[in-house]
């Protein structure tokens, strides 16, 4: 009676895991065509278990799985903030001063260390550009850059980490991959499902460059040009107080910037004065978060390493 | 007399069974990749905290608890722990060498990330080759410049910065 029972359980607990393996071999063939759905539009010929099979003919109407910003990776955000960071390097050339690089790299590295974002692929990286313009820019991926220009609205320490803590908040939001139009992201995913062995093939990476070449173009339009939306661009100032108080900085440091660069800028130049919002609605909207202004207190070992640092800036 | 003994073993069996089966979820629950070239381990939940190892890109992580935006981490080595910030980490299952199986269950399922396709190496050297007007060599040396953790300690404290750190 035992015997039976127990060859009866054992023959039941086979018939399950037939069952379940079964299932879930049915499952991966599902995922298997959900994925030809991603390619059937483009019709090429791939073999699908031993068969040449032209997916065109598959179907015309299957839906691409959805893909948006966030389906970037961190790896793929790198690539594209690389050259944007190169498009930008074509506007403003670099200020190479070791001792002003070395202390914007430490003070960046340090705000963005306490951001919600600290660790991106290539980690963040600062310069400053040699322009009297007043500018300063992210890349996707944590490549920032202030020109000198922007680093002379800056009275004090706290008010350059404002502008960097700014920065960081645009990279950690992702604002600039929100620039790449949906289009860009469906053709680069579409050529990357066609493609399965370990290099491009010259039509796939032809493909690829394209779209690769038009989210340059969507992003720089936005960045160099036209600039983000108001709502990003107070996101990005309403992070850089998170950071700012998370350091230990004053936030009205961003006070002070805006207030020196509602001075100097020029409208009509093609820096800050287009791309962001007037400085006025800016302090406007920062207000409410940090109370009213009160002046940044001067502390002598922050000043003196600022002004040692950005001498003859 | 044996009714019950055959009860009891089916039932231990089936016991044991969901049992495994939970703890074999759970360790999957609880792994994620490293989807950063460098993946710092820290020895304490907080920015301020010294690096004491790093996992490279792709790498699987055990993790152990969470704290605010933390993972407690097992180290590289197997032995002892760390914490790594959850930017990090995805819980997407990153393929380094993909073959064709992959990069189609990539495209249509949100649970794998291919390593070193779509926007790459090889796709910045052909925008290169069409825009030779741009300088990425500085781009080069701008990623060369790093920063330690001790640098960044000490300018907090040369600064009278007050970073509390913290788990956020």
């Amino acid at each position: 009676m035992n015997q039976t029972s127990r060859r009866e359980f054992l023959m039941f607990s086979g018939r399950l895991a037939v069952l379940g393996l079964g299932a879930a071999a049915a499952g991966r063939l599902l995922s298997g065509c959900a994925a030809l759905d991603t390619i059937a539009q483009s019709g090429i010929t791939i073999p699908v278990a031993g068969y040449n099979i032209n997916t065109a003919s598959i179907a015309s109407s299957v839906k691409a799985v959805s893909k948006t910003f966030e389906d970037i990776t961190p790896e793929q955000e790198y690539y594209i903030g690389r050259t944007i960071g190169a498009q930008i390097l074509n506007k403003y050339r670099p200020y190479n001063r070791i001792a002003a690089k070395r202390y914007i790299n430490v003070m960046g590295q340090t705000l963005a260390q306490a951001s919600d974002r600290p660790e991106t692929f290539g980690g963040y990286h600062f310069m400053i550009q040699d322009s009297d313009e007043i500018n300063a820019l992210a890349a996707p991926g944590g490549l920032i850059f202030i020109t000198r220009g922007m680093l002379r609205c800056c009275p004090n320490e706290d008010a350059v980490a404002a502008v960097l803590a700014h920065e960081i908040g645009h990279v950690q939001h992702q604002h600039g991959l929100q620039a790449i139009k949906k289009s860009r992201l469906t053709e680069a995913l579409t050529t990357l499902a066609v493609e399965g062995t370990k290099t491009f093939g010259n039509e796939q990476l032809a493909g690829l460059t394209r779209a690769f070449e038009d989210s340059i173009t969507d992003i720089t339009s936005t960045l160099i040009n036209s600039g983000y939306s108001r709502a990003f661009e107070n996101t990005a100032d309403v992070t850089a107080v998170d950071i700012l108080q998370r350091v230990g900085y004053n936030p009205n440091g961003l006070m002070d910037m805006l207030q020196q660069m509602g001075r100097q800028l020029k409208p009509g130049r093609l820096d800050f004065a287009k791309t962001h919002p007037d400085p006025k609605t800016r302090i406007e909207q920062i207000t409410p978060l940090i109370g009213p202004y009160r002046p940044v207190k001067v502390i002598k070992n922050r000043q003196n390493r600022l002004e040692a640092a950005l001498k003859g800036v | 007399m044996n009714r019950p003994n055959c009860f009891q073993f089916r039932w231990r069996l089936l016991l044991i069974l969901a049992v495994a089966l939970l703890a074999a979820q759970a360790v999957g629950s609880q792994t994620m990749s490293v989807q950063v070239k460098s993946g710092q381990v820290r020895k304490s939940p907080t920015f301020l905290g010294p690096v004491i190892a790093n996992f490279a890109y792709g790498d699987r992580v055990q993790i152990l608890t969470q704290q605010g935006a933390w993972y407690q981490v097992v180290l590289p080595s197997g032995n002892g722990q760390g914490w790594m910030h959850m930017s990090a980490l995805t819980e997407k299952k990153i393929v380094l060498k993909a073959g064709a199986k992959d990069v189609s269950q990539a495209a249509s399922s949100d649970e794998l990330a291919l390593a070193g396709k779509g926007f790459n190496q090889q796709v910045e050297n052909e925008y290169r080759t069409r825009n030779p007007n741009l300088d990425f060599s500085q781009i080069d040396q701008m990623e060369a410049l790093t920063v330690s953790q001790a640098e960044i300690q000490a300018f907090i404290q040369d600064g009278r910065l007050t970073a509390q750190g913290g788990a956020q």
